[in-house]
């Protein structure tokens, strides 16, 4: 395999590692915010117990965000020399500021975590509201860089030179604002359903005293909420990010749909598998005139077709399956969240039913899930471009004959971090269950 | 001075805030395992240091490196090409070394596997990342143009790697010896503070010693370098002049049991580490790598550095106050300081 692939292979699983503990690390903090929130205006313990466990399992998760991150942030120059001097002329800025949002995260977890035995309540919420503040700003500075990856503006090439460099052009181009609303609004969803989760999954435990269920039950209700709005707020966004791909990148659009033909009435195809041969996508579901309507706002809007474009630039086309399974991912959640939430408020003295509760526990991997589909898609889907029409992943790439040993030294570290994430969750909510924390005395909790 | 020169600048100010960092960090990592089997307040001491700050050094090995990318995106290509390997182990030890620090701070459990792992990580990173450097004088490049490669075999037979690491390692230990001395004296433990500051007293003559035999294998290694060394050779005389202040100031008279003045100590320590890493930059001024790479070569476009410029003025404006609130909390709060144990916070 050449360094190209490698590097390629490489870099993707560690962004899909990284964004992992990193999604969970802006919306998990989200949450924490919230219940410390709650707590102060309700007075009710129950959410600061909530607040100090979350909080424990964030700390853990953010072992490996931190690292895993250093990681993506160093690689990015060691196996991308060619795109990292581009990006230091012309995009440097969002990555230089990222730091400072880094520093304030760091600066702020270390004092809310390790010093939450001498703070007063509202020091407590300043500091954590500094924690999600830096956590989120740092998701939205990386995503200016990836959006001007996509829609990349504020330079030109004369003869192979970097020339007329604007910065903001760069910062402002035409995909960040909504992509970076969707990137958010996705991460906060992702941190609530993974919650709803593993309240739903502690529900279904019957041995559990009714004080845990109570508490139980305020958790997976207060993430519902917000997941559900969050969901609501990501099939809106999605929608006008389908848009601008349709003004900005026609061709990753055509890819993501399976649409070989330019035409007006475009159908939206579900599923199925897209046919070069066949010029279409086989064994789907077509709904006549959707895509028309979804991308341009009318149904009798043009949609530019795979066929308009030069075969060696097509992306690979099983983007297509990981669009249909981001976007039907984001569907069903809203379902499920309405379903549930509404059954609460129907049903309210009644417990929810265990199959509900299944279900809910399925939320957060499926969420996370979408996460990972959508970043691939997008990256893939960029593909043969690293910066779309200007520098190909070919040019972008170490000409490193090492990447092969890299590769795997880094898979085994991936591994044996998952692995151990896992186990450390696991020892430390086994020996420390929540009666605990609810029936240690006033004030020790923190 | 002219705009790249200024952009090295700020790239050495980090560095050097790095390195200390760095070697104080990873040096109490090394004391918190040497400490380890003999039950005293030493080992629990380098730890409390190490838990919240950890995460702080960490960042600005990222600043670094961003920084460098910014300011200077011609050095990208040898960054991908020549350093990747040595660049991907740091990484690789860094990320277990941090996991295992969260881990065990969470699951007590894993604190004896987390001692010796962060001991052992403690000297293979810097010994790693000070190796760089003699990598950056030239002479052990192979190949031309695209496919170019580090030299290992005579890397690996050349005295100046080595007076290198023995350098970095014992100007860590030592820094992070006189630190944590420093830091026993603040949480009132004169004990520990009796402990780190033998070490301190044992590794000043050695590090002085590695850093004479690092000068004199430049001679042949890098013979450009050593010529600006002699012309400026009023700054490594004042640091000289410093680090033989600091020393001294391990006898200085006290109003404590035990002499010796350890916040003089580390603070002309620290003096006489920046001259002198000025000094060596500014010798190798004007090459990032030699003789391939100059810092004209590699800078952005004006442009960006004036944007880079603003942005860390605006970020430093943010961060500056961060810092006070974390120092006091951290570093002079007598609650945290006298704690009996790690235990002591409520999370
Ligand atoms: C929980 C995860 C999740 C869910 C449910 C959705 N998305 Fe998404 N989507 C992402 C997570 C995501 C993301 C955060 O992973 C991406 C990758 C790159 C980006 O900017 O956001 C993304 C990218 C992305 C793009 C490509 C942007 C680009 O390549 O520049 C489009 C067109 C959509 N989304 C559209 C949608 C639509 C119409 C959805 C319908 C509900 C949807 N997404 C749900
Ligand atoms: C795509 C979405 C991404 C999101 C939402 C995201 C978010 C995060 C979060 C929340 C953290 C933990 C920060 C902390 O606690 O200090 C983090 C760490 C980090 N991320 Fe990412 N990240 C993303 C992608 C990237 C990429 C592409 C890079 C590479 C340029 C990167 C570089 C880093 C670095 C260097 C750190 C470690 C900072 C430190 O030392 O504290 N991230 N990221
Ligand atoms: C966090 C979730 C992300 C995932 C899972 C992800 C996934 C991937 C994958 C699979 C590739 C390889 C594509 C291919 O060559 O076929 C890739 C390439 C790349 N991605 Fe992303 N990516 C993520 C976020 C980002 C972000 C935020 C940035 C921008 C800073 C970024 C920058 C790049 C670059 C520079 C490449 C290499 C060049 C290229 O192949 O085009 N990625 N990514």
């Amino acid at each position: 395999m050449d360094s190209v692939l490698l590097s390629r292979m490489l870099f993707g699983t560690s962004m899909a590692f990284h964004i992992i503990f990193a999604t969970l690390g802006v919306g998990v903090t989200l949450m924490i915010f919230f219940a410390e929130i709650l707590h102060w205006i309700k007075k009710d313990r129950d959410y600061g117990v909530m607040a100090k466990r979350w909080t424990k399992g964030f700390a853990i998760l953010l072992g490996v965000a931190i690292p895993s991150g250093t990681i993506v942030g160093v690689m990015l120059s060691l196996l991308w020399p060619g795109f990292m001097e581009i990006v230091g002329k012309v995009i440097a800025v969002p990555f230089q500021i990222e730091i400072f949002a880094f520093f304030l995260e760091a600066v702020f977890m270390s004092i809310y975590v390790y010093a939450a035995d001498r703070l007063s309540n509202v020091m407590r919420i300043v500091s954590v509201a500094f924690v999600a503040f830096g956590a989120s700003s740092s998701a939205f500075l990386i995503n200016i860089a990836h959006s001007w990856m996509n829609t990349p503006r504020g330079f030109d090439v004369v003869d192979g030179a970097i020339t007329d460099i604007d910065p903001w052009a760069a910062v402002l181009n035409p995909s960040m604002a909504v992509t970076s609303k969707h990137v958010l609004a996705t991460a906060y969803m992702t941190g609530a359903f993974v919650l709803v989760s593993i309240a739903a999954f502690r529900l279904l435990r019957k041995t559990s005293s009714g004080q845990e269920r109570a508490y139980h039950k305020k958790g997976l209700m207060l993430a519902l909420v917000i997941a559900l709005l969050a969901s609501l707020y990501t099939a809106t966004n999605g929608h006008s990010t389908a848009g601008m791909l349709h003004e900005e990148m026609p061709l990753k659009l055509a890819a993501a749909e399976g649409l070989f033909e330019t035409q007006a009435n475009a159908p939206l195809a579900i599923m199925g598998i897209p046919d070069v041969e066949a010029e279409a996508v086989v064994g789907g579901i077509e709904i006549p005139g959707m895509l028309s309507w979804l991308a341009t706002g009318s149904s009798d809007g043009v949609v530019q077709g795979l066929n308009d474009f030069p075969q060696d630039e097509w992306p690979p086309l099983f983007v297509h399956t990981l669009f249909n399974l981001m976007v039907g991912i984001g569907f069903s959640l809203i379902g499920i969240a309405v379903l549930a939430l509404g059954w609460a408020i129907v049903f309210r003295r009644r417990n929810l039913p265990t199959w509900l509760l299944v279900v809910l526990v399925t939320t957060g991997p499926l969420s996370m899930l979408g996460i990972e589909f959508g970043w691939i898609f997008s990256c893939v889907g960029r593909q043969p471009w690293t910066i779309y029409g200007f520098q190909l992943t070919s040019s972008a790439a170490t000409n490193s004959g090492n990447v092969g040993i890299l590769f795997f030294l880094f898979i085994s570290l991936y591994i044996m971090l998952l692995v151990m994430t896992g186990l450390v969750l696991r020892y430390y909510f086994a020996r420390n269950p929540v009666y605990k924390d609810l029936q240690a005395p006033q004030g020790e909790a923190f | 001075m002219t705009e790249p020169y200024v952009a090295i600048l700020i790239i050495w100010v980090f560095l050097f805030v790095y390195a200390i960092a760095g070697a104080i960090d990873f040096g109490a990592g090394f004391w918190a395992m040497y400490y380890s089997k003999k039950e005293t307040n030493a080992t629990i001491l380098a730890n409390r240091y190490l838990t919240p700050s950890w995460e702080v050094t960490n960042v600005f090995l990222v600043l670094l490196v961003i920084a460098i990318v910014g300011f200077f995106p011609g050095a990208a290509f040898y960054m991908g090409t020549l350093m990747i390997l040595p660049f991907s182990f740091v990484l690789i030890l860094i990320a277990i070394r941090s996991a295992f620090m969260v881990f065990s701070f969470i699951v007590k459990k894993y604190t004896k596997l987390l001692v010796y792992i962060s001991g052992i990580t403690g000297l293979l990173i810097p010994a790693l990342m000070i190796a760089i450097l003699p990598m950056a004088i030239g002479g052990f490049i192979g190949g031309t143009g695209e496919r170019q490669y580090i030299l290992f075999d005579q890397l690996f037979t050349s005295p100046t790697l080595y007076t290198h690491i023995g350098f970095g390692l014992t100007t860590e230990l030592f820094l992070s010896a006189l630190l944590l001395s420093d830091y026993a004296r603040e949480s009132g433990s004169e004990e520990t503070y009796a402990v780190y500051r033998k070490n301190a007293i044992i590794l000043g003559p050695i590090t002085l010693f590695f850093a004479i035999t690092a000068l004199l294998t430049l001679i042949p290694q890098a013979p450009w370098m050593v010529e600006t060394m002699i012309d400026i050779w009023y700054l490594f005389a004042l640091s000289l002049v410093a680090a033989a202040i600091g020393y001294s100031a391990l006898w200085w008279p006290s109003k404590k049991q035990k002499p010796g003045r350890a916040r003089v100590a580390v603070i002309f320590t620290v003096l006489q580490f920046g001259l002198a890493s000025f000094g060596y930059g500014y010798s190798h001024m004007p090459y990032i790598l030699y003789p391939e790479l100059t810092v004209f070569d590699a800078f952005t476009d004006p442009t960006m550095f004036r944007w880079l410029l603003y942005g860390y003025a605006g970020g430093l404006a943010l961060l500056v106050p961060a810092f006070v609130i974390f120092w006091r909390l951290f570093m002079k709060d007598k609650k945290y300081l006298q704690a009996e144990s790690g235990e002591g916070n409520g999370y």
